[in-house]
């Protein structure tokens, strides 16, 4: 095999601590070939970033030194490398992208300077011909009009444009490995789409290989050409896509296929991984699964698991695989079975009409208003109760504006919302106050929605004493028990401070503080998107368990698609402020009639490639709502424009009873 | 076994306490009459607050966690127990009272009669050094005068030469011959005694600690001699030994010499670098205490409500800021100075009143000094006002005044400990800086920057006076760097962003 590229040996990195040595990477094994792309797939804290930072010779400080193994890169050693040597390494021979594209620029250099500094560092050229190349290499990303791009600031920059610039800078020295750590998760799914493509496109163009990491299953389908599981630092299968897509054999990888929500599991739970993943500072003995494993049996737990290698580089860690030992797997359970007996009574519980959020802009010395924010632009909707309206769109877009403009925590600009009868635009404070017990908020981050300083069974006492719910501080205390283990978690839990818990834990806690109140409605904004799959899967399961339960009303604001699929009644789609289509979730999933909603299904990153209908690329970024474009906003970006577009707002019109489109092709 | 039954008795244990107690008690029931000064009753209210404050702390974890990294911090203790020191001499000389008058066959009504002056626990203390005053500048360890005088001889004849100090090196024959040995040998001694009171209270340091963990003072002794302790009890104990050293000495060579000479008016130095201990402290602590209410509720009002309100406050501060704090407190002091001067009806005494002239320049530093800290936290509030858990609280219609208590308060708590524990040296260097320009404390009062003041004019004589200067540098100096190192560990442990996971 000449045509290794970097063969990872038995590669460890540890971090020392008061508990012991935690070895983050773990024996990890893997080679990449010449223009390959191999991902490297994990949730998050399994030690996929550790690895690539392993590679590169990145880490962090305190385990600056605590490396172990072989990292041949042409078969030398990088590893044995001394720290000079290892700079004309990094950036000219192994470069590397960053998911966080905004930190990862300079902020006060200009785009071209940050690119040439990378020229002259490795290829040596200055002046004109570093000029010359780093036009070159804009336009390679595809950013427009380089000569005049080349000046500007990172602020100037869209997200995806920095994620091109950087890409851009990454290959400045040419180099024969791309390490891209979760190079999209921080990207909308239109642009996500855009990076992936053009990722795609250049290492055709220059063969380089690419290490992937990620999370999502989706991107690795799309883009990989083999893939490696990792799981508590260790990679635990090993596979080329089509093996691993077709039949995941390592009980985790399976686990993580099934977490996906997806429409055909509409009426079925989600398959979750119970517990957590195992503190790393200790000895194994026994497989690092073996406590969350469905088929974990005896000898999972007294022994640890070897590599079983199958043909064509397969190979998984599992005793299940292995011919040596005899299988005593317990019989997997059942998939767990909602109905989802349609529970729409057709009862109306909110209406929005014509709800507008709009922030002033100030500007000057004495402030004056110098134009608008069009956050929210005239939007309509509806929520039966019990049921679910999903509101999907790009970041931006105003989605949670409109969640918390109906909920009143931002004040609407115009229009009414309308819940059980009453005009929540025009109540009062007080009047306000009492009834707020009826809409409550799920956020999206679990990190910063809870105050690290009270304890959790303080934080979700708030808000009934606040609305007077419990008439003791016993008996509030009762609820408080009960609500804790309706979400899973235990009473005792009650005197813990909120960073003793994990992301999707801190998150239950969070439904557990908005049911609290026994609220009608709850607003989720984006619940889940900072959570890992099968944490996701938990709550998506809990979300649906307490809807049936308590005839739970949710406006569920999202940019994944799967989940909506997986999760609503009613889809709206929302663009620049304004809906453009809504309707029930088949209508908009299976028939989208917008070509926004077209092109973003077809932007999603699908694990099946059969089921991808016809690829709708975007061009470009979602303009500012500061000055939205004339006509339908939609139409700079749209591949279906017409004339009429540029000069009018299209109006809603009806498809079917439920479905309604705002654009002029209908 | 009784013995050590005996020694694990709390009350044991906080013997040295309870003497001090039941000496003061003595002097009171001597007839004594207690005196309250202004400062020293905020002193105590904020003595109170602390105990308060610890006691807070100790049940909530979010606070007990950075405390117990300050206490593992070798540097952050080493300078606590500097600081503690000087807290316990400001302490122990803000306990006032008056002296009943001693007079020969009193009757019944002269024996209520109280002298004038208003002298503190520290005062009694230091008595011999108190009172031994000389005529005028006498250097270091001196045993003649620093200035020359005429002596008229026993034959008649005149003679301009040093003459002998009343006090310092009094009980020498011939201090040319006997001095420096008798200085050695007095050290030894001090030394002697320094270490006596320092196995005093490193015995009683074992056994407490030998109390706490169950375990017996010899493995407890071995740990910390091996420095393997948690809390770095082996540099505590040598800084708080060279504390005892430096005691040991100033008790047995205070009374017979002057340590760090005399000023002007033959005062003992040592003595007014100790009484200005008091002054330091108080003006560093108090000024805070009354910055505090200004700077946290109207910066936290200010970034939370934002509107009408915000600007009103940032109007108020940033015009508060373009005037030269020097110029303001400068006029407000002296506008007090000439009520003072007009109003002498509401001072029983001197010591009172040049109490209230240090009530109201602290007073008056707090007031121009908040401006800082409301634009920290408003900027804060700002921030956490945003932050999901005050709008998910806003969801449940709690009321605004609950949220900055139980959301913003809580979450800014870090800054105002760091704010107060950096402001502190700033503000003792600023009572010397304004002192030294006449608008600081009372002259009459003993303070670091009156020293420096009084040690101003004499710098340009031949031979030169310098050890008030050297004197009030290196007591400022001790208490201004400790209070910076530690302050250094309060932001380690407190501030999130320099926080170690």
């Amino acid at each position: 095999m000449t045509d290794v590229l970097l063969e990872v040996k038995n590669l460890n990195t540890w971090f020392d601590s008061r508990a012991g040595r935690a070895n983050v990477v773990d024996d990890v094994s893997f080679s990449i070939r010449r223009g390959e792309t191999f991902a490297l797939l994990g949730e998050s804290g399994c030690g996929k970033s550790m690895t690539a930072l392993s590679i590169m010779q990145l880490l962090p400080n305190q385990a600056a030194n605590n490396m172990s193994g072989e990292v041949l890169l042409e078969g030398q050693d990088l590893l044995q490398l001394p720290e000079v040597a290892m700079r004309t390494v990094r950036g000219n021979r192994i470069a590397m992208i960053f998911q966080e594209p905004m930190t990862s620029l300079n902020p006060v250099l200009t785009v071209g300077v940050q690119i040439g500094e990378v020229l002259t560092k490795h290829k040596g050229l200055k002046g004109a011909a570093s000029k010359a190349r780093i036009i070159e290499l804009l336009e390679a990303v595809g950013i427009p009009d380089p000569t005049q791009r080349i000046d500007e600031y990172p602020h100037q920059l869209s997200g995806g444009m920095k994620q091109r610039i950087m890409i851009a800078i990454a290959l400045a020295g040419d180099p024969d490995l791309l390490i891209a750590d979760e190079p999209t998760t921080a990207l909308d799914v239109t642009i996500q789409a855009q990076v992936l493509d053009l990722l795609r496109k250049l290492q055709k163009e220059t063969g380089m290989a690419v290490l992937m990491i990620t999370h999502d299953l989706a991107v690795v389908s799309e883009m990989v050409d083999r893939v490696g599981v990792m799981y508590a630092g260790q990679i635990v299968e090993m596979a080329s896509r089509d093996d691993f897509f077709n039949e995941p054999q390592h009980p985790y990888s399976q686990k993580l296929f099934d977490a996906i929500p997806s429409m055909g599991k509409r009426d079925e739970a989600l398959a979750i991984i119970p517990g957590t993943v195992p503190d790393l500072a200790q000895e194994f003995h026994q497989c690092r699964f073996a406590d969350r494993c469905q088929f974990s049996w005896d000898t999972c737990q007294q022994q640890v698991p070897r590599w079983i290698s199958g043909n064509d580089s397969r190979g998984v860690r599992c005793h299940l695989y292995d011919s040596t030992i005899e299988n005593k797997s317990r019989v997997a359970e059942k998939v767990e079975l909602i109905s989802t007996s349609s529970s729409n009574t057709g009862e109306e519980l909110l209406t929005v009409s014509n709800l507008k959020v709009h922030f002033p802009i100030h500007k000057g010395l004495l402030k004056r208003v110098a134009g608008y924010v069009y956050a929210v632009d005239d939007v309509s909707l509806r929520v039966n109760r019990g049921q679910t309206l999903a509101l999907v769109g790009e970041s931006g877009c105003g989605k949670t504006t409109l969640g918390k403009g109906i909920i009143q925590l931002v004040k609407p600009t115009d229009g009414s919302v309308l819940f059980n009868g009453a005009d929540l635009t025009q109540l009062s404070q007080n009047e306000l106050r009492s009834r707020r017990k009826d809409f409550q908020i799920i956020f999206q981050d679990p990190y910063s929605s809870m105050n690290p300083r009270m304890m959790v069974g303080d934080i979700i006492e708030e808000g009934m004493i606040a609305q007077g719910i419990g008439d003791s501080a016993e008996a509030r205390r009762v609820i408080v028990d009960e609500l804790l283990q309706q979400v899973g978690l235990r009473p005792e839990h009650r005197n813990r401070y909120p960073h003793e818990f994990s992301g999707g834990q801190r998150q239950r806690i969070c439904v557990a503080r908005a049911l609290a109140v026994n609220p009608k409605i709850i607003v989720c904004d984006e619940p889940t998107s900072a959570l890992d799959v099968s944490v996701q899967a938990q709550i998506l399961n809990l979300l649906k368990d307490l809807q049936k339960q308590y005839q739970l009303a949710f406006l569920f604001i999202t940019h994944n698609i799967s989940v909506v699929a997986y999760l609503a009644d009613d889809v709206a789609v929302m663009y620049l402020g304004r809906i453009v289509e809504r309707g029930s979730v088949q209508e908009v999933l299976e028939n989208a009639k917008h070509p926004y909603t077209q092109a973003l299904l077809s932007a999603v990153p699908t694990i099946d490639k059969e089921s991808k209908q016809e690829i709708l690329r975007l061009e470009g970024d979602p303009p500012s709502p500061i000055n939205p474009p004339n006509g339908c906003h939609f139409h700079p970006r749209c591949p279906k424009a017409i004339n009429e577009c540029r000069s009018e707002y299209p109006k809603s019109r009806t498809i079917s009873s439920t479905h309604e489109v705002s654009c002029h092709l209908y | 076994m009784s013995v050590k039954l005996l020694l694990r008795h709390p009350l044991i244990s906080s013997l040295p306490i309870a003497l001090v107690v039941i000496w003061a008690i003595g002097i009171f029931a001597s007839g004594a009459q207690s005196v309250f000064l202004w400062t020293d009753v905020l002193v105590y209210i904020l003595v109170l607050t602390i105990c308060v404050f610890a006691l807070i702390s100790s049940s909530r974890e979010h606070l007990r966690d950075p405390w117990r990294q300050i206490v593992q911090h070798k540097l952050g203790m080493l300078s606590l127990v500097v600081l503690l020191v000087y807290v316990l001499i400001g302490l122990l000389d803000s306990v006032h009272f008056r002296l009943p008058l001693v007079v020969e066959n009193a009757t019944a009504e002269q024996k209520t009669v109280h002298e004038g002056e208003v002298l503190s626990v520290l005062d009694l203390l230091v008595t011999p050094i108190r009172i031994q005053e000389e005529k005028t500048y006498s250097a270091p360890f001196a045993t003649h005068l620093h200035t020359t005088e005429t002596i008229e001889r026993p034959d008649g004849s005149r003679e301009r030469t040093y003459p002998r100090l009343e006090y310092g090196g009094a009980h020498l024959e011939n201090p040319r011959t006997d001095k420096y040995s008798d200085i050695a040998m007095n050290s030894v001694l001090g030394v002697l005694v320094g270490l006596i009171i320092w196995s005093a209270i490193v015995l009683m340091v074992l056994f407490i600690l030998a109390m706490q963990k169950q375990a017996n003072v010899s493995a407890i002794a071995k740990m910390i001699l091996s420095g393997s302790s948690l809390v770095p009890w082996r540099l505590i104990l040598a800084t708080v030994g060279f504390m005892c050293l430096l005691l040991g000495l100033m008790i047995i060579l205070g009374p017979k010499y002057h340590i760090l000479g005399t000023d002007k008016v033959g005062q003992d130095v040592l003595f007014q670098s100790l009484k200005s201990i008091r002054t330091g402290l108080v003006i560093g602590t108090l000024s805070t205490l009354i910055m505090l209410p200004f700077a946290v509720l109207l910066g936290i009002m200010a970034g939370y409500f934002r509107g009408w309100m915000d600007d009103v406050i940032q109007y108020l501060y940033t015009t508060l800021n373009s005037i030269p704090g020097i110029l303001l407190i400068a006029a407000s002091v002296l506008m007090i100075q000439v009520y003072m001067a007009n109003n002498p009806q509401m001072f029983e005494s001197d010591a009172e009143r040049a109490d209230a002239r240090l009530f109201f320049l602290c007073v008056i530093l707090g007031i121009t000094s908040w401006t800082g800290l409301c634009r920290l936290l408003r900027g804060e509030a700002l921030k956490i006002r945003t932050v999901d858990f005050v709008q998910a609280s806003q969801a449940f219609g709690v009321s605004n005044f609950k949220i900055i208590w139980r959301h913003i308060q809580p979450n800014v708590m870090h800054i105002i400990l760091i704010a107060v524990v950096l402001d502190f040296s700033g503000l003792v260097l600023a009572e010397a800086v304004l002192s030294y320009i006449g608008v600081g404390v009372d002259p009459t009062m003993h303070s670091w920057g009156n020293m420096i003041n009084g040690a101003r004019l004499e710098m340009a004589r031949d031979p030169i006076v310098w050890w008030s200067l050297l004197a009030a540098f290196i007591f400022m100096f001790a208490l201004v760097l400790a209070a910076n190192l530690f302050s250094d560990a309060v932001r380690d442990a407190f501030d999130p962003r320099l926080r170690k996971q």
